[in-house]
C-alpha cells in the first residue's frame, strides 16, 4: 500500500531513533544452485547456471522470452534433472529429484498457465494443498467418522486462514472455473500456501493481469513473505513489480546467467540492459 | 418501558441479567458463525471501557470509530457511552482529508479503527490535527513493524482492561449509570452534498426513543435477526442495528466481508431487513438473468408463477380477498417457485424490510411484495433519527413513503417543503449555530428540503428536492425529478431531464439505456453504427413514445400531479456525463448546465419546430475534445384528460 511507505517514512524522519522497516539483511542460504547445465536433446536451456536463494528473501528471476527461467524453476522444484551441476537445499545436496519429494521438502509453486482443478471449488482446491500434511489414509478418508473427521477440520481451519488472508471468502464455495482469471492466480496462491511452504515459486504470478490487480498481488507477495516468513523465487515480465519487490535479482539471458543482485545493482548492469533494449551490432 | 433504562449501558446490563445467554451479536469469521452472548458482550464492553478508561478516556472525549460492521466496533460505542464519552463513527471509505475535517471538528481524542487501512490514513490525519492522541486497531495484520506508542491493539487493552475490571468490579456499573436520557448519545456526520459535513447530535432520548416507537409499531420482538452490513456512520445503520437491537434486545449479525453478504444473508435468513432500493434492483436484476439461462421448462414455470405472484400475491400479503382459485395456484407457486427463491435469496424469514432513500421502482416493489415479503417504504433522515414517516401494515402503496411515524408530526410548509417533529429531533449540528438556525425552528420543526404533499389517503409522497420545484405557468407546481424518476423506472431509459418550470407544459430529454436497447436491437435484427444511429432508430424513437405515453396516462391518474403530463420529448444524441459537467460524480443531473448548454434544443421544444439540429461538445476519456451533431426529431407524446378531484369525491360518496 503505497500510504503506508510514505506515512511510514515520514515517522521515521521525525523520529530516526525508530526506522519502522527494519532494514532485511539474510543470512541463512535455504537454497543453492551450483553450475547447472540443462540440455533438452542438443538444445541447451541453461548453462552454468549458479546463484542461492537466502532464507526469508524475495529472489526475483527475470530474462526476455527464452531466457530459461521457467526452466530453472523447474529445475528447482525436480520436474527437470539437470545434466550437470549441483542443488543444495536446507544443507542437502541433491541432483535428482521428484517434484513429490520436492513438494514433501516444503517447496510449493504457483504455475504459468493456472493449474487449478476448474470444477471444484475455491476451498476444496486449497483443501488439495493440505493432501501432503493429511495423516489418516484414503480408507479413512473416505468416512464420514472416525479420526479424519477432526483432522479434516483442522486442516478446514488452516485454509480458512489463508482465505481470510487473501480476502477470496466471497468466492470460498464458487468453482474455480468460473473466477476471473486474477481471481484464479490468487487460489492458486493460497493453495501453494496451504501446503506450508518453506519455499514459494511463483512463476509469472502478475501475467495477465491488469494494474490493479497486479497491486493487490504484490500487496499479497509482501505480507506473505512478511507474516509467515516464506522464502520466495518468482518469475516475472513485468520490471516495476520486480524492482518494487524484490531484494535480489538473477538475470538470465540465452540460458546464461547475465548478472546477480539487489536491483539497484541490476538495473545499472550494462549487459542487462543490452539485453533487454538490444544492442546495435 | 421502565425510566431508567434510558441510554445503552443501562439497556446492556439489563438484557445481561434478563437474557444473559440469549445471543446478542454474531460475526462470520475463518467461515464459522460465532455467536457472542448478552452477558459476553457486557463482560467484553465491560474490559473495553476499563481499558479506555486506563489509556485516558474521560466522560465527555470523543471516540471515532471507523471500519466495517464488527461486534468490536459495536461494542466499542457502547464502551464510549458507558465512560460518558461519545462515540462519531466515520464512513470507512473516507479519504484521509475528510476523516481531518470531522476529527477536528468534533474534536475527537481516541479513535478505534478495524485494520492497518484506517490506521494509515489516522496518521496522516495526525500529522495536521492536534486533537487526536490514541489509537486502538483490532485487524493487526501488516501493523506488526508499527512502532507509534499511541497504537494499541484492541486485545492488548481488552487485557489491561480485563485486569482493571477485576480490581474494580464496581467501576463499570457504577460509570454506566451515571449517564442520563438527555446526555448526548451520538454525533453523526452527514455526508452533506455541499460544503463540509455537519455533526448532528442526537440525544440517549432522541435514538432511543424513536427506535422504541419504530420496535412498537412494527412488532419487533428479541427473536428477531438483522443483518449489519451497511456503513455505522450512516444513521440508520445506527438506529437498525445498534439501538433498535439494544431496545428490543434481538441479535445483530456482521458478515464476513462486504463482498460477502448474499452469501450471508442467505446463510443467515433475518426476519429484518433493510436495503436501499439499488440493491432490491440489483437482487431482482440478478435473479432475472439467471433465469433467463435456466432450463426452458424453470422459466416457462418462473414467468408463470410470477404471473400469479402479481395477480394474487400483493392482495395477500395486504390481507384482502382473493378469489379461492389464485390462492390455490399461489400455494402451489410458494411451494415450487417463491419458497425456493426466497430461500436462495436469504428472504425466507423476513417479517420486515425496508428501504428508503430514494424513490424505488413500483416494478421492483411489487416484485418483493408479490413474493410475500413484507418490504416497505420509510422515509427518514439523520435529523429525525431515522423515522418520520412509515407504512403501515395493509397501506401499502409505492408510490408513497407512508404515515407520519409514531409521534412524529408532519406538516408542509407553504412552499411544499416538508416539515417534521417528534422525539427524534436532533439537539444543533455541532458547533454550528447557523446551520441549526436554518433547520430547526425554535419550536422545535425541522426543515427536510425535501417537497412533498399528503394525497388523499394520509399519506406523505415525497416529489422531489424543495429547492427544485417550479411552478407551471398556472401556479401548478412541476416536480422534475418525480417525472425523472417515474421515466427512469424503464429499463430502456437510462436518464431523463424534464422541464416545465414557468412554461404552459412539461417536456423532457431522454437517454437511452445503450445495454438494454442494444440486446433490444440485437435480439430484433436491427443494425446500428453508434450510440446516436441507435438513438434515433425509428423503432427506437416508438418504443421510448410509448413508455412516455404510459407515464403520462399514470401520471393522469393523479391529481396533484397529472397537470404535468410530458407534451414533446426528444432523444438526446449523447450520453449525459460527469466529464462534460453534465452530471455529478454520483450521477445526478445538473439542472443548470445542461439548461445552459442544450438550450437552443429546449427552445426548440418549445417552439413548434419538428427537428432541431444538435452541435455539441464533449470530452473523451483521454481529455481530448470533439463535437458531435446530429438533427434530432421532435416527438410528440399523447396527453390524458387528469382525472379530476371532484369525480373522485364523488365515486367517494357512491
Amino acid at each position: 500500500m503505497p500510504d503506508a511507505s510514505q506515512t511510514a517514512a515520514a515517522e521515521s524522519a521525525a523520529e530516526p531513533s525508530a526506522p519502522p522497516v527494519p532494514e532485511r539483511r539474510f543470512s541463512e542460504t535455504l537454497l543453492e544452485v551450483k553450475n547447472i547445465t540443462l540440455r533438452f536433446g542438443g538444445v541447451k536451456a541453461l548453462t552454468d547456471i549458479s546463484f542461492d536463494i537466502k532464507k526469508g528473501e524475495i529472489r526475483a528471476i527475470i530474462g526476455p522470452n527464452g531466457a530459461g527461467k521457467s526452466s530453472m524453476l523447474n529445475v528447482i522444484n525436480g520436474f527437470y534433472t539437470p545434466q550437470e551441476g549441483a542443488i543444495t537445499y536446507k544443507g542437502r545436496h541433491r541432483k535428482a529429484m521428484r517434484p513429490h519429494e520436492a513438494a514433501s521438502t516444503g517447496i510449493a509453486r504457483t504455475f504459468q498457465n493456472i493449474a487449478l482443478f476448474k470444477g471444484m471449488s475455491t476451498l476444496d482446491n486449497i483443501m488439495t494443498g493440505r493432501l501432503l500434511k493429511m495423516k489418516s489414509n484414503i480408507f479413512l478418508q473416505a468416512l464420514y467418522w472416525g479420526p479424519n473427521q477432526r483432522e479434516e477440520s483442522e486442516h478446514r481451519a488452516f485454509c480458512e486462514r489463508i482465505i481470510d488472508f487473501l480476502e477470496i471468502q466471497a468466492i470460498r464455495k464458487t468453482p474455480v472455473g468460473r473466477l476471473p482469471y486474477g481471481l484464479q492466480k490468487r487460489v492458486e496462491l493460497a493453495r501453494a500456501l496451504a501446503m506450508e511452504p518453506d519455499l514459494l515459486l511463483l512463476d509469472e504470478p502478475m501475467a495477465g493481469m491488469n494494474v490493479e490487480e497486479k497491486e493487490d498481488m504484490c500487496r499479497f507477495v509482501l505480507d506473505v513473505n512478511d507474516e509467515f516468513g516464506t522464502t520466495i523465487a518468482l518469475i516475472e515480465h513485468d520490471m516495476g513489480v520486480v524492482m518494487d519487490i524484490s531484494d535480489r535479482v538473477v538475470v538470465l539471458d540465452y540460458g546464461r546467467k547475465l548478472a546477480d543482485g539487489t536491483p539497484d545493482e541490476v538495473r545499472s548492469n550494462q549487459a542487462v540492459i543490452d539485453a533487454y533494449l538490444g544492442v546495435s551490432h | 418501558m421502565s425510566a431508567e433504562l434510558d441510554t445503552f449501558p443501562k439497556l446492556l446490563l439489563h438484557h445481561a441479567e434478563v437474557r444473559p445467554t440469549a445471543p446478542a451479536m454474531r460475526e462470520k469469521d475463518y467461515g464459522i458463525w460465532l455467536t457472542s452472548t448478552w452477558k459476553e458482550a457486557r463482560d467484553e464492553i465491560e474490559a473495553l471501557a476499563c481499558g479506555l478508561h486506563q489509556r485516558g478516556f474521560r466522560r465527555g472525549d470523543r471516540m471515532a470509530i471507523v471500519g466495517d460492521n464488527r461486534p468490536r466496533l459495536y461494542w466499542s460505542m457502547c464502551a464510549v457511552q458507558a465512560l460518558g464519552g461519545v462515540p462519531v463513527p466515520l464512513y470507512q471509505d473516507s479519504v484521509a482529508a475528510e476523516m481531518a475535517f470531522v476529527l477536528d471538528h468534533a474534536e475527537v481524542g481516541f479513535a478505534l479503527v478495524e485494520d492497518q487501512e484506517q490506521v494509515d490514513k489516522l496518521l496522516e490525519v495526525m500529522q495536521r490535527t492536534t486533537t487526536l492522541k490514541q489509537i486502538v486497531y483490532d485487524d493487526e495484520r501488516g501493523l506488526r513493524n508499527y512502532t507509534q506508542d499511541f497504537l494499541h491493539h484492541y486485545d492488548a487493552l481488552l487485557a489491561e482492561g480485563r485486569d482493571f475490571a477485576k480490581r474494580h468490579p464496581q467501576f463499570f456499573p457504577e460509570e454506566a449509570a451515571k449517564a442520563k436520557g438527555s446526555d448526548v448519545s451520538i454525533m453523526a456526520y452527514t455526508s452533506g452534498t455541499t460544503g463540509n459535513p455537519k455533526g448532528v447530535v442526537l440525544t440517549f432520548d432522541n435514538v432511543l426513543q424513536s427506535a422504541r416507537n419504530g420496535a412498537e409499531f412494527e412488532g419487533l420482538t428479541d427473536k428477531e435477526d438483522m443483518l449489519a452490513y451497511l456503513p455505522m456512520a450512516w444513521v440508520g445503520d445506527h438506529i437498525f442495528s445498534y439501538a433498535q437491537s439494544y431496545a428490543a434486545g434481538f441479535c445483530v449479525s456482521c458478515p464476513e466481508s462486504g463482498a460477502t453478504v448474499m452469501h450471508d444473508l442467505r446463510e443467515l435468513g433475518p426476519t429484518y431487513f433493510f436495503a436501499p432500493p439499488r440493491i432490491f434492483e440489483n437482487i431482482l436484476t440478478t435473479v432475472m438473468i439467471r433465469m433467463e439461462d435456466a432450463s426452458s421448462l424453470k422459466r416457462k414455470m418462473f414467468h408463470y408463477f410470477m404471473g400469479v405472484a402479481k395477480r394474487a400475491g400483493i392482495k395477500i400479503l395486504n390481507k384482502q380477498p382473493v378469489p379461492f382459485g389464485d390462492r390455490l395456484l399461489y400455494g402451489l407457486g410458494e411451494l415450487l417457485i417463491y419458497g425456493p427463491l426466497k430461500n436462495t435469496l436469504g428472504l425466507t424469514r423476513v417479517r420486515l424490510a425496508y428501504t428508503a432513500g430514494e424513490a424505488i421502482g413500483p416494478d421492483i416493489f411489487d416484485f418483493y411484495r408479490s413474493l410475500g415479503v413484507n418490504l416497505k417504504q420509510l422515509y427518514g433522515s439523520t435529523e429525525a433519527s431515522v423515522f418520520v414517516t412509515i407504512q403501515p401494515d395493509g397501506e401499502i402503496y409505492a408510490d408513497t413513503v407512508g404515515k407520519p411515524a409514531p409521534g412524529v408530526d408532519v406538516k408542509i410548509a407553504e412552499d411544499g417543503e416538508v416539515m417534521f417533529r417528534g422525539p427524534g429531533v436532533f439537539q444543533e449540528y455541532y458547533k454550528n449555530a447557523e446551520a441549526t438556525a436554518e433547520t430547526k425552528t425554535p419550536d422545535g420543526w425541522v426543515h427536510t428540503g425535501d417537497a412533498g404533499f399528503f394525497d388523499d389517503r394520509g399519506h406523505l409522497r415525497i416529489i422531489d428536492r424543495a429547492k427544485d420545484v417550479g411552478r407551471m405557468t398556472g401556479e401548478k407546481i412541476f416536480a422534475p425529478k418525480y417525472l425523472e424518476n417515474k421515466l427512469k423506472f424503464f429499463p430502456n431509459i437510462k436518464e431523463a431531464v424534464t422541464f416545465g418550470d414557468q412554461r404552459d407544459y412539461a417536456t423532457a430529454f431522454i437517454n437511452i439505456d445503450l445495454t438494454a436497447l442494444g440486446s433490444w436491437a440485437e435480439r430484433n435484427n436491427i443494425a446500428y453504427a453508434s450510440y446516436i444511429e441507435l438513438s434515433q432508430h425509428a423503432e427506437v424513437r416508438d418504443i421510448i413514445r410509448e413508455h412516455v405515453e404510459s407515464v403520462n396516462q399514470d401520471l393522469s391518474g393523479d391529481s396533484h400531479l397529472g397537470h404535468t403530463q410530458i407534451k414533446r420529448f426528444l432523444i438526446l444524441h449523447k450520453e449525459l456525463d460527469p466529464d462534460d459537467g453534465e452530471m455529478t460524480r454520483t450521477r445526478k443531473v445538473r439542472r443548470r448546465i445542461i439548461a445552459e448548454k442544450f438550450g437552443d434544443l429546449i427552445d426548440a421544444l418549445y417552439s413548434g419546430q419538428q427537428d432541431v439540429f444538435a452541435s455539441t461538445e464533449v470530452t473523451f476519456e483521454d481529455g481530448r475534445k470533439g463535437k458531435i451533431e446530429a438533427n434530432l426529431t421532435i416527438l410528440e407524446a399523447k396527453t390524458f384528460p387528469v382525472a379530476a378531484s371532484p369525480d373522485r369525491h364523488k365515486a367517494a360518496a357512491e
